[in-house]
């Protein structure tokens, strides 16, 4: 039952799923942003048209969307032992993490930059600002609500893929509910995981949209 | 700059877009010069090309054929880097202000400094006395979300000089304010002419813009320049027929005026204390119709245009005309199958 073990259990769990959730948004961040920049300045009305890279792009993103989650963490196991020398446990769950959010992570930014005025482009293009310039002065502080509401959501699919990987030995809360719930029945310590991840996907959407409504200044 | 030497000197320009199924000319073939100091007006109708051709002139637009020379440098030769360079010397201002909406008022006119390399307190000095010269010194901390239109093209505005540049280009710069904020917006371009010597391109679809504050004016239509020359006389005695349609703002307005003659009357710097048509009616105890009017009293001497209907009897007319012209107000019979 809901002992101290348990409970310190679940506490482990939650610390491991928060470190596995926030490293892979980070990693899948510092992928995704990128691309998702380079996807709307070579796109065919963008600032730095270039089809076959915006293509070529667009491409590899949408195959690695298409695979479900669950698919792409066993696929790509020989990576994640390459990476962090074992597919088994909370780091080895980052890897595949970040490889299916990337991509997704990519389009949320890609929306979120393609939201910003065309006008303010072009009259930040009419007063000689560079390519690198516009995308860090101007299209990035712009679409900065925009950017943090993304933000909220990307976080809370990771938490949920990261929920999925318990399936195949990886750790926090969705091992946890993987091996006391289902395999065990215990369902009250189902329900106390569903319940914290409840809590815990609630409390990153509303932190994003506070900070979101907090740093928009188009009141 | 030698006067003699235009500051913008555009050569068959022509700008060809390819759409999905066609090629539409948006531009063909203009020669324009613009030199330093002037107030040079482009007006047309919507589609007409006078966006693209403004956005020619500092490259955000590079045209199909054609060279644009600016300040002596054909853009076409340059590389990105001076293009942008380039950029820095030549000021823009829009229809929908395009503000930075995250950054505030005294950030957004700092922003061409920054991109100029301009250090920080050097370029935050500049932007409070560029705020306080458009009338807006206690709104440096608001955001753009807070202001209002005017307020709003005034930042534009600041923002567009911060870099001193050589020329100022104004696209519907006044399209989306109201009449009153419109005439301070444009008194407030003549001031930064006069003061600074900048040169302004003003591309506008309303006549009134033009005879405000334009010295010069091109008239665009279908893509071609149709009709040049300085205000006064374009707009005393315009030949083209996009011209004569400017000026009389619309065709329908004397089509319904029946068989009878209507005369075209045109101030143009006569007394405004004269009451002109009042004392011809006087001398000759004829009735004057006034179809339509649109005078502006300009520091004491009268601008703008009448239409009057004369009397039927053609010797009166005559005699009144005379009176006209003695008077040196211009006038012309309108034809009436508009």
């Amino acid at each position: 039952m809901l002992d101290v073990k348990t409970l310190a259990m679940i506490g482990r769990g939650i610390i491991e799923t928060l470190y596995m959730v926030i490293v892979s948004t980070v990693c899948a961040y510092a992928i995704g942003l990128p691309i998702g920049l380079i996807l709307v300045i070579t796109d065919k009305d963008g600032i730095r048209p270039c089809p076959i890279v915006n293509k070529v792009l667009g491409f590899i993103v949408n195959l690695l969307r298409s695979v479900p989650f669950v698919i792409l963490m066993i696929s790509v196991t020989p990576i994640t032992r390459k990476i962090v020398g074992t597919t088994l446990g909370t780091s080895a769950t980052i890897v595949p993490l970040v490889i299916a959010s990337a991509p997704y992570i990519a389009r949320l930014v890609e929306s979120s930059i393609k939201e910003v005025d065309p006008g303010i482009i072009e009259a930040a293009r009419a007063m000689g600002t560079g390519t690198f310039k516009l995308i860090y002065k101007v299209l990035i502080p712009e679409a900065k609500p925009s950017l943090i509401v993304g933000g909220a959501i990307a976080i809370t699919t990771i938490l949920g893929y990261s929920a999925m990987s318990g399936f195949i030995g990886g750790g926090g809360l969705g091992d946890i509910a993987v091996r006391y719930g289902y395999y065990r029945s215990e369902s009250d310590i189902l329900a106390v995981t569903v319940a914290v991840l409840i809590i815990i996907v609630q409390g990153f959407q509303e932190l994003g949209m506070r900070l979101a409504k907090r740093s928009d200044k188009r009141v | 700059m030698d006067k003699s030497e235009p500051i913008i000197s555009l050569r068959g320009v022509t700008k060809v877009f390819n759409t999905e199924n066609s090629e539409v000319d948006a531009l063909i073939d203009i020669d324009l010069d613009i030199y330093q100091g002037e107030i040079y007006g482009i007006i047309g109708q919507s589609g007409a090309g006078k966006s693209t051709l403004v956005r020619c002139m500092n490259f955000l637009e590079r045209p199909t054929k054609g060279t644009v020379i600016f300040n002596g440098q054909n853009l076409a030769d340059l590389s990105l880097r001076e293009l942008l360079k380039v950029r820095q010397s030549i000021g823009m201002i829009f229809q929908q202000f395009n503000l930075l909406m995250q950054r505030t008022v005294l950030k957004n006119v700092c922003y061409p400094l920054e991109i100029a390399g301009v250090p920080k307190k050097e370029a935050e000095k500049r932007a409070v006395e560029l705020l306080e010269m458009v009338g807006l010194s206690d709104k440096i901390n608001a955001y753009p979300a807070q202001l209002s239109g005017g307020q709003k093209q005034r930042v534009a505005i600041a923002r567009a000089i911060a870099t001193k540049p050589k020329v100022l280009l104004c696209d519907e710069a006044t399209s989306a304010l109201d009449p009153m904020t419109t005439r301070s917006i444009l008194e407030l371009l003549k001031d930064i002419n006069q003061k600074f010597g900048i040169t302004i391109v003003i591309i506008t679809h309303e006549m009134d813009v033009i005879e405000a504050i334009c010295d010069k004016v091109a008239i665009l239509e279908n893509g071609r320049i149709v009709e040049r020359g300085k205000v006064e006389d374009v707009f005393v005695n315009p030949k083209s027929e996009a011209g004569k349609r400017l000026v009389f703002k619309s065709d329908e307005q004397f089509s319904e005026f029946g068989s009878e003659k209507v005369y075209r009357i045109v101030f143009n710097g006569q007394s405004a204390f004269e009451p002109i048509i009042s004392n011809m009616v006087a001398k000759f105890k004829a009735p004057v119709n006034i179809l339509f009017a649109n005078i502006k009293n300009i520091g004491g001497k009268a601008f703008g245009q009448m239409l009057i209907q004369l009397p039927e009897d053609k010797i009166l007319t005559k005699q009144m005309l005379r009176y006209l012209e003695e008077r040196s107000v211009k006038y012309e019979e309108v034809t009436q199958d508009a």
